[in-house]
């Protein structure tokens, strides 16, 4: 099992590496990718708790979905980058120091308490199916937790919609509300060519 | 770090704990940038998730699991929003500095 271990170390060094490059990253391009690279280490890491189904979910809706819509974003806005990096490094040391604190107290807690050293469980068995044993727990015990998270997509995707639809002015489009409001006498109004009968 | 030939449960803490870190400190520096505000969001949330999946393994208990997924659901849902008001956002200011939106301040 010690090839679980080197995996855990390389995989977890590659995904905090990428990390730290996705918010020192000058060019958000750069960190968008580097977002990327630590989605997909963190899959890897999912895939080695033996959580195939949520590993690949990660790599499907993260990198396949999600960063594609930051990318999108990011080339879309014309920003202006050397304003942006302004004030960086005023706030570096307090953010470190607040950070390696809060690691610090953590990894003590971990460390000193029995929860961070439950023996690991055996390895894997080869038929284990993670995807059905969730589908299962999904669509029984999880069946209206499941159905909000699918209302709350929704709510986001009515309200990305409701946020950046824009009408231009003068542009010619039509009104549907007004063609079918519409009636015969208005368009087509009948005319005595010959005058009153005399 | 190791017992038993497999990283421990405080191992996986622990990283979760650094990269949760590592998301506030880009909350911290990126005060200009809503973008990698954002992107610093996500990766608090790959923390938390990082997190519940190493305690569903090694408590043998799938629930974590479940909640990972909803965890994934509710980002996905924040992520459209905020790049939709960021977009909203930029269309009117041109502009995605922090310190811009101070329409409602007093």
């Amino acid at each position: 099992m010690i090839i679980t271990t080197i995996l855990f170390y390389l995989f977890s060094a590659i995904l905090l590496g990428s990390a730290t490059a996705v918010i020192t990253a000058r060019n958000p391009v750069y960190a968008s990718l580097f977002l990327v690279l630590a989605f997909f280490n963190a899959a890897a890491l999912f895939i080695l708790l033996g959580a195939e189904f949520l590993g690949l979910i990660l790599i499907l809706v993260y990198v396949g979905a999600v960063m594609v819509l930051f990318l999108f974003v990011v080339m879309m806005l014309d920003i202006n980058l050397t304003r942006l990096k302004e004030g960086f490094l005023s706030y570096l040391p307090l953010g470190l120091a607040i950070a390696i604190l809060g690691v610090l107290e953590l990894a003590v807690v971990f460390w000193t308490s029995p929860l961070g050293h439950i023996p690991a469980p055996g390895p894997i068995p080869a038929n284990a199916d993670n995807t059905r044993a969730l589908g299962v727990l999904l669509y029984t015990h999880y069946l209206y937790p499941f159905e909000i998270a699918a209302v709350i997509l929704l709510v986001a995707i009515i309200a990305a919609i409701a946020l950046t639809l824009r009408r231009r002015q003068g542009t010619k489009t039509q009104s549907i509300a007004a063609q079918m409001a519409v009636r015969a006498k208005d368009r087509i109004s009948l005319v005595n060519l010959r005058g009153p009968e005399q | 770090m190791m017992m038993g030939g497999q990283p421990t449960l405080a191992a996986y803490l622990i990283l979760g704990a650094i990269l949760f870190s590592i998301g506030v400190v880009g909350i911290f520096l990126n005060r200009k940038n809503v973008i990698i505000l954002l992107m610093a969001i996500e990766l608090l949330l790959l923390a938390v998730n990082i997190n519940l999946v190493a305690f569903s393994r090694y408590l043998g208990n799938l629930e974590g699991q479940v909640f990972v997924f909803f965890i994934l659901t509710v980002a996905a849902a924040e992520a459209a929003i905020g790049l939709a008001i960021l977009v909203v956002y930029f269309r009117n200011r041109r502009s995605i500095n922090v310190e811009d939106i101070d329409e409602l301040r007093g």
